[in-house]
Order: structure tokens, then sequence, then C-alpha cells
């Protein structure tokens, strides 16, 4: 079998997606592709079950934040062909008051911590996970701490203040 | 941002009302137990003394390190990855390092790479020393676990001879090493590469073929590589199921590919075989030690850097005398350096498994967004499912040959 290049996996996602999948680029020969939010699960059956590509290994997933942006997350997901050792980068972007991805539970048991990891820090709901609460944070907070317009120090502590170093 | 409208209930059974007319009982193994070798907490419904199911919570060392790597420079990054895989920080220093050349683009000097190949092979071996003999102390030999730990020890004045710390090393630095390895070191790292297969061998001897140790391990917690693999499983739990799945051989980083060594993989995926897998492992992590001393030898002597005066903090005694030498500190320390705006991902080999790191870098002074991708939260997630219908002492073995390490697990 011939070597799997990037080209080749664009062409492949291309024909079938079209206009639905852009090619954002690849950073350090890692192939990035953003997909519709409608169309990431079957996206991420393919790629898993194309004789082709066979990415087969789900690698991770990962949210981040662009306050910025209109589209305000990025879901990215990082799937992997390990016989021929070639990654691809998967993003989806959501935005609203409650960002929602179908859930990728179905494809890959190892998606589940994974989700709930993203869920916990982000807040992005994954539609259909069997079981999404927080994971590494405590069942009581009521905030997504990974998200930007939360500040890594409480801003109202004093005993941090100069003057009570004499300075 | 609002705050969330919807809250999740949690459709989980989580079972802490215990009803007195029901059969089962309601188990917490952890989080301060000393089966669970970690802060985690597994609370199980148990049948006699079968698991009939199980929930893990996991987070109580949870210490938000992609948040707090927001806030910081790369250099002081380093650090935050010392406290993942405590038993191997080297590996998680390097890798972290790598992943910021990659993103520097910055070219490693041949010996620097083979001094961090040794580096992260002594890691290797000092961790699976730890799982193995761990599992030696939970299926009730506690010898084992003796002999080793003592060259455990010696791995880590090794490390101490190199840097200076033992356990949490902050070994390295990006683009090299802080300081070249001393003659002491040297000379230490080949006595280990002496000493060690003796005791290796006397290890094994323990265990291999002993008949209570095989029963008490062989057939247990099975797992198959398409479960493994769906699982996302990685590193030896993942190589004893029988794929070999190795990122030093599959994409290999720090000249991996010029050494020349074997990757075991087991058949069944039981405790057994990841015991195997990790004891060959370190057989061939002694391998490419060796090869990796004849290899140093040929390079030029006290390289121990890439030259790239940009990125890597100079000398001290420099930065008091030299003007190039003091801007070139001032912009490291205050994180004024020039770097590029890009995304990369990043794997190494960790002891657990495929330690990845992505780094979204916007050219600022910290990263955008860095996520480590931990091979023990990943790996562990099975170990709820698959402990069901399992016996308490043989979920506890299973346990610890998934040789889940709590800091890696929280971040």
């Amino acid at each position: 079998m011939d070597k799997l290049d990037n080209q080749k996996i664009i062409t492949r996602l291309q024909d079938r997606y079209g206009e639905g999948l852009a090619v954002i680029g690849e950073p350090h020969g890692l192939l990035t592709v953003a997909v519709n939010v409608e169309t990431i699960i079957d996206v991420l059956q393919f790629v898993k079950e194309d004789p082709e590509l066979r990415m087969n290994y789900l690698t991770d997933i990962t949210a981040v934040h662009y306050p910025r942006q209109e589209q305000e997350f990025c879901v990215v997901y990082h799937v992997y062909n390990m016989l021929q050792d070639v990654r691809l980068r998967i993003k989806v972007f959501v935005s609203g008051p409650i960002p929602t991805v179908p859930t990728a539970t179905t494809i890959w048991h190892g998606a589940n911590w994974m989700e709930r990891e993203t869920y916990d820090f982000f807040g992005i709901i994954f539609e259909g996970h069997p079981d999404l609460r927080r994971i590494l944070n405590m069942d009581e907070l009521d905030v997504f701490p990974m998200r930007k317009e939360y500040p890594l120090e409480d801003p109202n502590r004093v005993d941090k203040k100069d003057f009570y170093f004499g300075r | 941002m609002s705050k969330p409208v919807t809250k999740i209930t949690p459709n989980a059974a989580v079972f802490f009302d215990n009803d007195p007319q029901d059969e089962l009982i309601t188990l917490n193994i952890g989080p301060t137990h000393p089966a669970t070798h970690g802060v985690f907490q597994n609370v199980v419904q148990i049948d006699g003394e079968r698991i009939v199911s199980g929930v893990s919570t996991i987070g109580y060392i949870h210490r938000a390190f992609e948040k707090i790597a927001e806030h910081r420079p790369f250099y002081q990054i380093t650090p935050l990855t010392d406290r993942l895989n405590y038993c191997s920080a080297p590996i998680n220093n390097m890798g972290w390092h790598m992943t910021v050349e990659k993103l520097l683009q910055i070219d490693i000097p041949k010996r620097v790479q083979y001094m961090r190949v040794i580096v992260m092979e002594l890691a290797r071996i000092a961790d699976h020393i730890i799982c193995n003999g761990i599992l030696g102390v939970d299926t009730g030999a506690f010898s084992g676990f003796l002999y080793v730990m003592q060259e455990r020890e010696f791995i880590y004045e090794i490390f101490e001879e190199i840097c200076g710390a033992r356990l949490t090393t902050n070994i390295g630095r990006i683009g090299g090493f802080e300081r070249d390895f001393n003659e002491v070191a040297f000379r230490k790292i080949e006595e280990f590469i002496k000493r060690f297969p003796p005791v290796l061998k006397e290890f094994e001897n323990l265990f291999v073929r002993n008949r209570i140790f095989i029963e008490r391990t062989s057939g247990v917690a099975a797992v198959t590589p398409e479960q493994a693999l769906s699982y996302s499983w990685s590193g030896p739990i993942l190589r004893a199921t029988g794929v070999d799945y190795d990122v030093r051989a599959v994409s290999p980083y720090s000249s991996y590919e010029e050494f020349d060594f074997d990757i075991p993989v087991g058949t069944t995926g039981d405790v057994y075989d990841r015991f195997m897998v990790r004891n060959d492992e370190m057989w061939q992590s002694l391998r490419i030690i060796e090869q990796a001393l004849d290899k140093i030898k040929k390079e030029p002597v006290g390289v121990f850097h890439a030259d790239v005066p940009e990125f890597y903090l100079p000398p001290k005694e420099q930065v008091y005398t030299n003007m190039e030498a003091l801007i070139y500190h001032f912009k490291i320390v205050m994180g004024e350096w020039e770097t590029p705006q890009s995304e990369v991902y990043h794997a190494v080999e960790g002891a657990n498994g495929e330690l990845g790191f992505y780094l979204i870098h916007d050219g600022g002074r910290s990263p955008y967004r860095l996520h480590f991708r931990r091979p023990s939260f990943i790996n562990y997630q099975m170990f709820a499912p698959m402990s069901s219908g399992m016996l308490i002492s043989d979920a506890i073995i299973n346990m610890s040959s998934l040789n889940i390490i709590a800091g890696e697990l929280d971040a």
C-alpha cells in the first residue's frame, strides 16, 4: 500500500464532504481540517473505517476557547493511523450559550472521559453522552474554569498586595 | 459568557446509601486506601467478594496545570510537567522541551539527543521498577520490591548528579541541558548498566516462573486488542494485548530511530503479560542506554545544548559581564522572546503510554492553550467497566498493573 500523505487525506475527505470541509493548514506536518458540527460524527466514523485512511485510534479530544471569535469554542479531535504513523486533527467550531457537539462515544469507548474532561473545563455539552458529569473539578462548581474569562487567581485577594510587604 | 443554564444530573449510579434489605454492599476503595497507590476513589458494589459494578471518582489532586500553563512562560512550565507522572519526571520534562523545540524549529545536536535518550530510559526503568515491584507487593511478595528499590535509588542518584534534583527533576532546558553530564554522572551510568542486570535477573527469578505469582496474575483482567484500542490505551498495557505500538519506534523522536531495540508484546493482555512486557522493556532500555553511551563517545565533547542564544539561558557568569548575554537573559526571563504562532502536537513514549503535548501558541509570553494527553487518565477509564464480575483482590492487582499515577491522572 502506498504511503498515506496529507494530500491524499485531503482528496479523500473532499471527495466525500466537498464544501463541508475546510483545510486549515499543516502546522508542523500535521494536517488540520475543520468540519461542521452536523457532520463531525460522520467524519470521525469515516476516517476510522475508511480502508485507505484507517485512523482507528482516537488520541485525544480537547477544546479551545476563543472569546473574540464569533464561533467561540473549538473542539479538537486528534485521530491517528498507527500503521503508517499519520495523524489528523479535526476541529469543530461551535458557539451559543450552551455549545453542543454530538458525542463520539458511539465510535470509541475511550471518548467517554475525554469528553467529560472537555465538558468539565469548557462546558461543552456532548449530546448523547452516557454519563456527562464533572470529572476533575468538584461537582458543586458552577463555572467552567478553562474559559478565558476566568482569571487564574482571585483578583480580590489581598495577601499579595504590595503594602503588606513594605513596598 | 453567561453562566450555564442547564445543570446536568448525573445518571450514573453512585451508590452511597446502603439499603439494609439489599444483598449488595457498597465499599469505598480509596481515596486514601493503600491499594490505590495514589489519591483516587472507587466506589464498588460487591456481592460477597465479587464486584458487581463500580464508579471511579478522580480529581482529588487536580491542580489546574493547564490553566496555570496559560499564564507562565515556556521554561516555567517544565516544573509543572514534573508533577504529572512523578515516577518518571524526566520523560515529561524532555517531552515538553521537545514540544517547544518543535514549535521553535530548533535543531538539537546529536550528543544532546543521546543524553536525553539516556535520561529518558533511566526514568523508564525507574518507573517500571516501581510498577512491577508494587505488583509483587499486591500479590503478596514483598522482597522483590525491596531488591529493586535499591536500584531505583541509584537511578535517582544519577539524576541528582545530572541536575541536582531527585524526584521532581526539572531536568534539562529548552534547547538542551543546563550543564554537561559530569565525570561522576557518566561513571555512575556505566556502573548502573553493570550492576542492574544481576538485580533484575534476581527479581525475575522471584516472579517469572513463580507458581503463586502466575496463578494469581495469569488470566486476570485479560483485554483484547480491539477493546484496548477502542479505549485508546497506549504504552505497556496496550502492548501486553499484542499491539506493537510504541511511539519510540512508530514515530521516533530524539534519534530513537538510530537505536537497535525490540518492542516486547504480550498475547492475552492479562496482568501477567503486563508484568512481562514491563520487565522486558527494562532489558531493552538497558540496551538503549549502552548504545547511547557508545554513540556519545563519538560526538564532540562538551556539547550539551543547541546554539540558540535567544531561547537558551546564558551562563550566569556571562550575564554579569557580557551585554548580549544580559539582554538575552532579560528577554528569556521576562518572556519577551519572539516565537511563531502555530500549533504543535508532540508525543513521547512515557512510562505509561503516549504522553502528548498539544500546544497552541499565539506568539505571546505564554501558551494560548496547552493540553496534556495523559496516558494514565485515558488508560484508567476502562478500570471500572472491566472490574464488574471480578474478585476484589483481582481488581486490586489489575489496578496496580495499570500503573495509575495520581499526578498524571488528575493533572
